[in-house]
């Protein structure tokens, strides 16, 4: 046996004379990006079928469901649209566990791993991409929520950055359902494990309907679940603030004042809490298969 | 000299119970092609995993040109070349795009990529269809641009994960000469199969593997005289009439006819004579074959001399030994004792 040890190559990890560690794994993210986004231009229908939901969503609750739906301080286009947005993004999120199950699946994972890449890269670089895909997605739904009467109630500014919680909140989301990607034998079965864990948050949530009209044990997880606190947030960002003596009362505490960024803060809270506990597990997850 | 890759007692188990390594040693030398023979689920892709950083060892030592990829697996992961078993490219992007992927996450420069992409591609016979999303690649196209991508940052020691299965017999030429003209440029390829003409073909040096563990190491030449230059097939009307035949071809050869099913299989060294002698024992038994054939060794025959089993395929072993899932799942358990 030897001890001698061939040299690596210049464009080794950390050893790059362009940068160190920190770049590449920055240029290792963006790469994943790119070539994320390359897919999604590739398969143009992929994204617009998944938008079609959504938009059924809003014919459904706008004008089937909507005129028995009582909202006090809101008319129901102004109540439901941000409950629509965050549902969507949210949904939207769960592609992060099908394209990861996907990259599983058809051994790309395998291929990363054997790379000197950095190694959050792959989540970093999916998560990023289904970030820019829910904006895309954001763009096309405010143009469908102005086509069925929805007007921004505060000014654009409160808008953009009610947009913007969204895909803080989808973002951090992303990272929970990589975690399921990573878990699941198939893509099919990655879709299949996402929904059962979202569909309870988003229509046991103020998204649709006030929560007072749900029955009292029902209220207290609607309530307090993120999904709720986000679309609040959205809909004080967007819509306004009621009037307080139209007591509406998610948050009933937080509206009385009058101030729209308590629930502003703890949405934004929720959504770094979700990510700064999910994302680790979800890198910790995928570094468990290598080294 | 710095071996390309060691292996030293490497161990490896799946959950509690299924032995995937059961101690593996073996040496490479630099600029050569290594041949790594076994069945399904023997453990050679379980080697390949380990030595790529993919998967980690439980005890045991891996060097890949002096680097432990225990321990030194990003100086590792510079210096190797994969081509796992299932085509990894991905389908959405086009060829071009597959390869600048690859080339990126190597931490090439922009330049340096460009040229070695589009020489690569030339190299391939894919520059036609560079610029095409692969989903419309055919399986062969896929294979070659899978191996051109492990090849894009010059590696110094590629690992070909049964790189011709499925593969049409002309595809599988191409990836053959492709192999070929990598090692005659001084690029260590380590390549697993389960055909032992490939391995004849290409390999300098092969090591047999079954249950985990060496059972047969040498050129594949000595294998092969291991087995007798050729086989004698001969099909009989039952297993009763088979046992009986090979009952009475003892005499013919120094190795014991093998009788499987209603099939005798008999190794010689003289095939033509033999067959003549064959026959005139069968007649004089009153016994009369229903086929005849004489043919080269398998590696079929390799693992029946070897190891008293046959190297049967089991279709969803293979399904299951696809290299996507996590080592718990992946590793079948296995009916043969």
């Amino acid at each position: 046996m030897t001890t001698t040890t061939i040299p690596v190559p210049q464009h080794s990890v950390g050893s790059s004379p362009s940068g160190g560690r920190a770049y590449w794994a920055v240029a290792d993210m963006l790469t994943m990006t790119k070539r994320n986004l390359i897919a999604y231009t590739r398969v143009p229908e992929a994204i617009f079928f998944a938008s079609v939901q959504p938009v059924m969503f809003v014919l459904l609750f706008r004008y089937v469901f909507g005129g028995a739906i009582p909202t006090p301080g809101y008319h129901y286009v102004q109540f439901l649209m941000p409950g629509i947005f965050v549902q969507t993004v949210a949904f939207g999120s769960i592609s992060t566990s099908i394209g990861l199950a996907e990259d599983l699946h058809k051994g790309l994972i395998e291929r990363f791993q054997a790379l000197p890449m950095s190694r959050w890269a792959v989540l970093a670089g999916r998560t990023t991409a289904d970030l820019c895909r829910n904006l895309f997605v954001m763009a096309l739904m405010t143009a469908v929520g102005y086509a069925v009467g929805y007007r921004i109630g505060t000014n654009v500014a409160e808008y953009v950055a009610g947009i913007l919680l969204l895909l803080l909140f989808a973002y951090a989301l992303s990272w929970g359902f990589a975690f399921v990607g990573l878990s699941a034998p198939n893509s099919e079965t990655a879709q299949l494990m996402s929904f059962p864990l979202l569909f309870p948050l988003t229509f046991a949530s103020s998204a649709f309907v006030p929560l007072q009209t749900m029955p009292g044990w029902l209220q207290g997880f609607a309530r307090h679940q993120p999904v709720s606190i986000v679309v609040n947030a959205a809909r004080d960002l967007m819509s306004g603030v009621p009037k307080p003596d139209l007591v509406f009362p998610p948050f009933t505490s937080v509206v009385s004042t009058g101030r729209t960024d308590s629930t502003v803060f703890w949405a934004v809270v929720w959504s770094l809490g979700i990510l700064f506990v999910l994302a680790p597990v979800s890198v910790r997850r995928y570094r468990r298969r290598t080294l | 000299m710095t071996f390309a890759i060691q292996l030293e007692d490497l161990r490896k188990t799946f959950g509690h119970t299924v032995r995937a390594l059961d101690g593996v040693s073996f040496d490479i030398e630099p600029g050569t092609i290594f041949g790594l023979l076994g069945p399904n689920g023997a453990g050679k892709t379980t080697v390949v995993r380990i030595l790529t950083t993919v998967l980690r060892a439980d005890s045991g030592h891996a060097r890949v040109l002096g680097h432990d990829v225990m321990t030194e697996p990003d100086e590792v992961r510079t210096l190797i070349g994969l081509a796992g078993q299932s085509a990894a490219v991905d389908e959405n992007l086009t060829g071009a795009e597959n390869l600048w992927m690859v080339g990126r996450l190597n931490h090439m420069s922009k330049d340096q990529l460009r040229v070695r992409s589009s020489s690569l591609l030339e190299q391939f016979g894919l520059t036609d269809a560079a610029d095409r999303p692969t989903k419309t690649y055919s399986g062969g196209m896929r294979r070659r641009l899978d191996v051109a991508a492990s090849l894009v940052a010059h590696p110094r020691v590629l690992f070909l994960d049964e790189p011709t299965t499925g593969l049409d017999p002309a595809s599988r030429a191409d990836v053959w000469a492709m192999i070929e003209g990598l090692a005659s440029e001084g690029t260590t390829v380590l390549l697993t199969t389960q055909y032992l003409e490939e391995a004849d073909k290409l390999a300098e040096h092969l090591v047999v593997i079954d249950h985990g563990k060496v059972i047969a190491e040498g050129t594949p030449a000595t294998l092969k005289a291991s087995m007798g230059a050729t086989v004698l097939d001969l099909g009989l009307a039952d297993e009763a009439t088979a046992l009986r035949a090979g009952e009475a071809l003892k005499t013919v050869t120094e190795k014991a006819p093998v009788v499987f099913a209603s099939t005798v299989e008999v190794n010689v060294n003289d095939g033509p004579r033999i067959v003549t002698e064959a026959l005139r024992i069968l007649e004089t038994e009153g016994i009369a074959p229903t086929t005849l054939a004489l043919r080269e060794p398998s590696l079929d025959d390799v693992f029946l001399a070897l190891t008293g089993h046959r190297a049967e395929v089991e279709p969803e072993e293979k399904a299951q030994d696809s290299p996507s899932l996590d080592g718990r799942r992946q590793r079948p358990k296995r009916g043969r004792s």
